[in-house]
């Protein structure tokens, strides 16, 4: 418990100073989130649920917090170019663990006091926590699975700020909602930041999460992101890792779903160091219906870790899920898809699919899709392949003149396309396309390190 | 309407509940050295199968019962087991004639060819019950060619240096709890061995059969498979219907050697408790093959319908280049009985290829699991393995899930894992329905089928058999 020990203390020694420098809506469960997280302490490897990835010893750096809430004096607006040309968003930063206000940004512009004025709230977590705490206070930490994860109870008891959204009933925004998670410090770094998205009937919203690291030191983000979908709502959630070797990227979703909901979700890992994916989705209203795609390209000895949970609780949902890894180097690709349909659950239609390419020797996969059934009148599948390139199709190619690393690519785009094609942003799918290819011809981890000049 | 079919499907009776009346000697319950000290004398071994007998005791009182599976159950009291019993009789039957006829009684009742007169069935049998090989017959025939076949208390007697250099060599006691109480406490079972280039002309077949009450029955089976030597081996285990529940916790050890083969079959049929779930046999077996030489193959198939909570997974070990590693299941569960079963396909030799086919069947209020895993090690270049893991749910109150897991730490690797869990389609009822044949000869018809890439790997007497267990095992219970 040597690594907890030093967290325990921070809490013991400053737990009022987070308090302050956070909302009291989400302050109200602060102690006990702490005092869960004394009892499990960060996952460890025995977990079924983290054999294969081990996030405790990645706490063990000495990273430094920014509980007094420092402003940073950076304008990520002004220094960061969004690497998605053409896409057309309403932008919003959170460096490190805090919500960027920017006074020319987009928080004040036509198109967003629009928005408002329909009844979208949008900015700041901790803002709105204090300015509605009834309605935060109804979702903040409904969906997060505190009780049986330390790591997320660990973000519960110190996470002070992150971005809210409300969306009331029968809005629709029509520009997808981007936000970017900026890593930006001289010193390791660590920041526990909380997404809160809230769609009422009717509703609908895209949403873009990106993350960043601009500096070379060691930093570790734990963010948790709840999203309630009302009635017929309609949300897609999409998120790009591309950061540094440094990293640790560690980002918990729960997504709850009501009755004829259609929630899409697309986690897409690009570059990374290490990261770990939790997803749980809640099918509780009939006909919901859930899309869960995701892919990631690994090299060195980076590990992406995704662990996603479909859970059909009422009957009549669908379901379907596909995961692509592509895997060189010495890197390690863990996928954990469990589909779980409850006993009344009727007529639900689960499939699964995750299909890993495995590039070199020590390239490592864990693969663990799981179908847990109690309902008879059912349709599920799941199905897991790992392999390489079909050496016929390789040649195929090759006797038509294209060299062998020009195929190679080809093929593994190919395999990426259909998460790719998921994507319903237009700007966003060309911008992937681009991003992957440049991934595999390895210009992209040239300088993963920065990201600024990527251009 | 449909509902009742089901139920009939699923209700059938267990047919092998019967107890023998016979004279049984037991030692006095619970575990401790003493205990085993009493086992190992009774059954007059040598001392360093003794001192392995306390190694792995006190080994398995470091250990705790685990609790991973996806099973639920009771607390078991190890203190409140006969860990001995055996039919009284005369030292070593040397013919039929001087087997207890209750116990020749016993095995006809179950159908099992003890008695030399039904030779044309062909198959040598070595039939245990409780913690003592009754007899095993075709001894003789099977001595000319070099192969051994006899109960495991025999092999130590006369082969003590085969047994001790393969004995434990698979599963070590560390392996796990059962595989350490297994070995302290082991009581019988059968040993076989097929010399170098000899391909077994029979069936080799052990019957198991747990009589005594409150006992437990602990067996132990070692085969080993010389170069390109060929042989099938199948076992079938039966229990009287008994409120207590009983534990049964084996371990079966394969040994292959350079271009031979082992071909294992279960038909498992242990007591699976009554409708309301009471008493049965849990059965907790550690089986594993280690293919030892290149070009070996193993062939795993198993029909699981009896056993309250059977827990399980033959796996193969695939050492040498080349081998082959098959695992065939068909695991049929009804009321409120609970499976967790699979297989572990370990690839470590070059070009080795493993191919799972497991079929679920679920019913009543039963929970049946598939657990497998598939492990690429960095240095098994060009393996392959094909996984497919279906479930079939008869009903809406049991539940059919599948846990597979895939290590693959080399890149020239194929894995493929494919489940699916559906129910009996309506159409293919109605459509055999439209044909006159009836809603349960449908059931049955469309169950059989399902099953039948496995059936078919069975050898033939035991295809029948095992067919027609899967259609009493689901009477009543069409879905």
């Amino acid at each position: 418990m040597e690594i907890e020990q030093s967290y325990i203390k921070i809490y013991k020694d400053f737990g009022q100073l987070i308090k302050d420098n956070s909302a009291e809506v989400m302050n109200r469960e602060r102690d006990k989130a702490f005092a869960r997280f004394e009892e499990l302490g960060f996952p460890t490897t025995k977990l079924e649920d983290y054999k294969h990835t081990d996030i405790r010893s990645r706490y063990a750096i000495d990273f430094g917090m920014n509980i007094r809430r420092v402003e940073f004096p950076i304008n990520p607006y002004s220094v960061f170019k969004c690497d998605v040309p053409g896409i057309n968003s309403h932008l919003f930063f959170i460096v490190n663990d805090s919500f960027y206000h920017d006074p020319q940004g987009d928080t004040t512009n036509k198109e967003i006091e629009d928005l408002i004025s329909q009844g979208v709230l949008i900015g700041s977590l901790k803002e709105h926590a204090e300015k509605q705490p009834d309605l935060v206070a109804k979702y903040y930490g409904k969906a997060a699975n505190v009780q049986n994860d330390g790591s997320v109870a660990f973000n519960a008891a110190f996470a002070q700020d992150g971005f809210f959204l409300y969306v009331p009933k029968n809005v629709v925004i029509e520009k997808p909602i981007q936000l970017i998670n900026v890593m930006r410090a001289t010193t390791d770094t660590m920041a526990n930041s909380r997404n809160l998205i809230v769609l009422e009937e009717g509703a609908k919203a895209k949403f873009l999460v990106c993350a960043h690291t601009m500096d070379a030191c060691n930093f570790l983000s734990n963010r948790v992101t709840e999203v309630f979908v009302g009635k017929n709502a309609s949300y897609e959630h999409y998120k790009l890792e591309n950061t540094s070797y440094n990293m640790t990227n560690i980002g918990s979703l729960y997504v709850e779903q009501s009755e004829g909901s259609n929630v899409l979700v697309n986690e897409m890992t690009l570059h990374n160091g290490f990261t770990r994916n939790n997803i749980c989705i809640n099918l509780n209203g009939e006909h919901a219906e859930a899309l869960l795609c995701g892919m990631a390209i690994g090299d060195k000895e980076e590990l992406i870790d995704n662990t996603t949970a479909i859970n059909h609780n009422v009957s009549h949902c669908h379901s379907k899920e596909l995961y692509k890894y592509v895997l060189n180097d010495k890197a390690t690709g863990v996928f954990a898809g469990r589909i779980l349909v409850k006993q009344d659950a009727q007529k639900t239609e689960a499939y699964q699919s995750n299909k890993n390419l495995c590039a070199t020797k020590d390239a490592h996969v864990y693969s663990k899709p799981q179908l847990e059934i109690y309902a008879d009148d059912v349709k599920c599948s799941h199905g897991a392949t790992t392999g390489q390139i079909d050496d016929n199709a390789l040649f195929y190619m090759r006797s038509r003149g294209i060299s062998e690393r020009e195929a190679r690519m080809l093929l593994m785009l190919a395999f990426t396309n259909d998460v790719i094609e998921n994507i319903s942003v237009e700007a966003l799918k060309n911008r992937i396309h681009l991003l992957v290819e440049k991934r595999f011809r390895g210009e992209l981890s040239k300088c993963a390190g920065c990201i600024i000049c990527k251009e | 309407m449909e509902e009742n079919i089901v139920d009939k499907v699923t209700q059938g009776e267990y047919k092998y509940g019967f107890v023998t009346d016979i004279e049984t000697e037991i030692i006095p319950k619970g575990l401790n050295e003493d205990i085993i000290r009493i086992i190992s004398k009774k059954k007059e071994e040598p001392d360093w199968l003794l001192d392995l007998r306390l190694k792995a005791y006190r080994h398995w009182c470091t250990l705790k019962m685990p609790h991973w599976a996806h099973l639920n159950i009771p607390e078991i009291d190890y203190q409140n087991i006969y860990y001995f019993a055996a039919p009284k009789s005369n030292p070593a039957p040397k013919d039929l004639s001087e087997v207890d006829p209750e116990l020749i009684k016993t095995f006809n009742k179950l159908g099992i060819p003890l008695e030399e007169q039904k030779q044309l069935s062909g198959m040598a049998v070595d039939a245990v019950m409780d913690s003592i090989s009754v007899k095993t017959t075709y001894k003789e025939n099977l001595a000319e060619l070099g192969i051994i076949f006899c109960s495991f208390s025999e092999a130590v007697r006369d082969y003590p240096d085969l047994v001790r250099q393969y004995f434990g060599s698979v599963v070590p006691y560390t392996d796990n709890f059962f595989a350490a109480l297994n070995s302290a406490v082991f009581s019988d079972g059968s040993f076989i061995y097929i010399p170098k280039g000899v391909r077994c002309p029979m069936e080799l077949s052990t019957y198991f059969r747990i009589n005594a009450a409150q006992t437990g029955q602990f067996e132990r089976t070692l085969i080993i498979a010389d170069d390109d030597s060929y042989v099938s081996y199948l076992e079938g285990c039966t229990a009287p219907m008994r409120d207590e529940n009983q534990l049964h916790a084996a371990i079966v050890e394969l040994v292959v050697h350079d271009r031979a083969e082992i071909k294992y079959s279960t038909v498992q049929n242990w007591y699976p408790g009554d409708k309301q779930g009471k008493g049965g046999i849990y059965n907790f077996v550690t089986k594993r093959a280690l293919c030892k030489g290149d070009d070996s193959k193993i062939s795993w198939t198993q029909v699981e319908t009896g056993s309250a909570i059977t827990w399980k997974y033959p796996s193969c070990i695939l050492m040498g280049n080349n081998s082959v590693g098959e695992f065939y299941s068909v695991a049929v569960t009804n009321n409120y009985q609970q499976a967790d079963t699979g297989t572990k396909m370990i690839h470590i030799g070059k070009n080795t290829k493993s191919h799972v086919v497991s079929k679920g069947i679920s019913a009543g209020h039963s929970q049946n699991s598939y657990r497998g895993l598939v492990k690429i090690s960095q240095k098994a270049d060009g393996a392959r393995n094909f996984s497919q893991c279906d479930s079939l749910l008869l009903g809406d109150k049991c539940g059919a899930h599948t846990f597979p897991y895939m290590d693959i730490h080399n890149d020239t690797a194929i894995v493929e894992h494919e489940a699916t869990t559906s129910k009996i389609n309506e159409d293919q009822i109605f459509y055999c329905n439209q044909r006159g044949i009836s809603n349960e000869d449908a059931v049955g018809l469309i169950v059989n089928g399902y099953a039948k890439e496995v059936i078919n790997k069975l050898p033939m007497e035991f295809a029948v058999e095992a067919q027609k267990l899967l259609s009493i095992s689901l009477e009543n219970s069409v879905g």
